[in-house]
């Protein structure tokens, strides 16, 4: 019983006897280790801090109007961020509409549907699909994409759903337009939003698919009614991460969008959005005012997407708490 | 007599709702097989385009040779695979010790609280466009004409390079935690049972288990650097025709070359874009399947000593 007194555990217990290499080495790596994370840290607050800073004269000028002014002529020194907003929305939602259903379709098959030795290699050439540098996915999108959508995909579309405004069709064949840059997007976050969906969904608990199961229900009802309502959080979190995505990215969207103001009614039409812009001024800023008007742009982008980042962490998070809340 | 085995046969088959059930059934596990497909079939069909248009192109002189004067043929883009080269290595210098070391301290030292929040900021940190990122370093640079930053031209390789590594510092250090949190504390106990103090037993025990996981880690987050262009928009895009090492030069970039002789008149720039998006989707994919082929292995190994 007295050994315990004899061989003390590590730590403080020790530390007096502890030779000094030891104390000053247990403090240096904390404090060096702990530096880092910090700086790594701090870099987001010197990022906003800077962009705030850089946007400064253009938000004395323009104050909060700037939102929902609608310009950008460098001669007059008017500029405003309007139709570039709606445009980054109309263009990301669109993707979201279209990528959010494929991909909890492709987590589902990936999950419940393939058999194992199929499922690991397609799961990773979904995931590859996002390795895929958006300038590539670009450069695919003015040559492949943008000249088969100009020439099957939107006349077929707007021949059936023409009579509302926004599939309305010129007439004629437009290659750079919102609708190719809404194909683009949904490209990029199809493989983010999928492969969180299919983590989430081999993540229920087997006895309770089991049981939908053995209770007389097909896999569809099964997924529909034990499935996914027991992930629901977790997939919002996944599509509103994807939303995230689409909404920041610049470099695929100018290639295809034809980076035209002012907004056209019909998403057969050039159009901009606030990525696309900042990405295609980046050699033509000719003044001060435009170049904090540009900054300003990015603040309004960061504002955005770092809203929408934390509200899919905090749906995560209440979907955590329920889990574990329910489970125990 | 054939009467009831007729019966026997009609009552196996679903009638009514359970028809209607299983048909919805079929439809919906139809609905997500071709999902699938569809999303195989894309990558193959943008993997296929960039293979065939760009294959034609890749020459020697592409590699070797700077781009030709205005109005001749050939040349190649030599510059912007050695500026390249140049970016992603600085950026790694910058981003590796920061991230490792953040990774180390959120895992090994943190408290529970602080730990949480490191993590989540760097989550916030990794979704920020990198557009926002280019924008920002720009800032930083016309605001505080750091002799570093702004030389010359107030571009340079440095200025790119850190927009790439604030862009690579959360995919490195969330990766580190990942594998960090995989060694299995019996490890850590059986070196403090020796005596061992936390500093040493976290260089020579933990760090040593976690090497693999970390530069796997790494090199995802260098495939994922070597094809931004974003953040090198407004800080490393005016560049020579001349291959150039000097980090406080504006140099040229493979990302960049493919933006801007994506949208040039000249058809020939076309088909050295092809090809640069072929060397480019070629070494990401090829580094990246290695990458998470390696990560998946240390990742099996660490869960077998647990």
């Amino acid at each position: 019983m007295t050994a315990p007194a004899t061989l003390p555990l590590p730590g403080e217990a020790l530390a007096p006897t502890r030779n000094v290499r030891d104390r000053i080495g247990d403090r240096l790596l904390a404090g060096l280790t702990a530096a880092a994370a910090g700086v790594s840290v701090l870099i987001i607050a010197l990022i906003v801090w800077r962009v705030v800073d850089g946007a400064w004269p253009a938000i004395r000028l323009f104050h909060l109007g700037f939102l929902w002014h609608n310009a950008w002529n460098p001669v007059t020194s008017q500029f405003g961020a309007r139709d570039f907003v709606i445009g980054t929305i109309v263009t990301s939602f669109g993707a979201v509409l279209i990528a959010g259903p494929l991909s909890i379709a492709i987590g589902l098959f990936l999950s419940e549907l393939a058999p194992r030795s199929v499922r690991g290699p397609i799961g990773t050439l979904v995931e590859m699909l996002a390795a895929v540098p958006s300038v590539v996915v670009g450069l695919w999108g003015i040559y492949v994409l943008a000249p088969f959508s100009a020439h099957h995909l939107q006349p077929f579309l707007s021949s059936f759903l023409g009579w509302i405004p926004i599939f309305a069709h010129g007439g004629d064949e437009v290659e750079s337009t919102v609708f190719t840059a809404i194909l683009v997007l949904t490209i990029m976050i199809i493989p983010i939003t999928a492969s969180i969906c299919r983590d989430l969904f081999l993540g229920v608990p087997t006895e309770l698919e089991e049981g939908a199961i053995g209770l007389g229900a097909t896999r569809w009802e099964m997924v529909r009614t034990v499935v996914v309502p027991s992930v629901r959080g977790g997939v919002v979190a996944a599509v509103i991460l994807g939303l995230g995505r689409a909404l920041g990215e610049a470099i695929a969207v100018t290639q295809v969008i034809g980076n035209f103001i002012p907004l056209q009614p019909s998403i057969f039409e050039p159009g901009d959005t606030i990525a696309s812009r900042l990405a295609n001024q980046y050699a033509g800023a000719v003044s001060n005012t435009q170049v904090a008007s540009l900054i300003y742009l990015a603040l309004i982008l960061l504002v955005i997407t770092f809203v929408t980042n934390l509200a899919a962490q905090r749906v995560v998070k209440r979907f955590e708490l329920q889990r574990t809340g329910g489970g125990s | 007599m054939s009467a009831p085995a007729s019966t026997v046969g009609l009552r196996l088959k679903a009638t009514g709702r359970n028809r209607r059930r299983l048909v919805v059934n079929t439809i919906a596990e139809g609905v997500a097989t071709a999902a699938a497909c569809a999303a195989v079939l894309i990558l193959a069909i943008v993997v296929w385009s960039v293979f065939s248009r760009g294959v034609h192109a890749l020459t020697w002189d592409l590699f070797t040779k700077g781009p030709a004067v205005f109005g001749q043929t050939g040349g190649g883009i030599a510059p912007a695979f050695a500026g390249s080269l140049l970016l992603v290595a600085l950026a790694t210098l910058m981003a590796l010790p920061f991230g490792v070391l953040a990774a180390i301290y959120v895992s090994e030292f943190a408290p529970k609280p602080v730990a949480a929040q490191v993590r989540l900021w760097l989550d916030v940190l990794n979704g920020f466009p990198s557009i926002v990122i280019g924008i920002f370093v720009f800032a930083l640079m016309i605001k505080t004409k750091l002799p570093v930053l702004g030389w010359g031209h107030h571009q340079s390789a440095l200025a790119g390079a850190f927009g790439l590594a604030v862009i690579m510092l959360p995919l490195v250090s969330r990766a580190a935690m990942e594998v960090l949190n995989l060694v299995p504390a019996h490890q850590r106990e059986a070196s403090y049972a020796l005596g061992v103090s936390k500093w040493q037993t976290v260089l020579r025990v933990v760090l040593p288990a976690s090497l693999g996981g970390i530069l796997t880690g790494t090199t995802l987050a260098i495939a994922r650097a070597a094809g931004e262009t974003a953040p090198l928009l407004f800080t490393c895009a005016i560049s020579g025709t001349l291959v150039d090492w000097n980090p406080t030069h504006s140099v040229a970039s493979i990302p960049l070359t493919i933006f801007t002789y994506s949208e040039a008149p000249d058809p020939q720039s076309h088909a050295q874009a092809w090809a640069a998006a072929f060397v480019l989707i070629a070494f990401i994919l090829l580094s990246s399947l290695t990458a998470r082929f390696l990560f998946e292995r240390s990742r099996r190994k660490l869960g077998m000593a647990a």
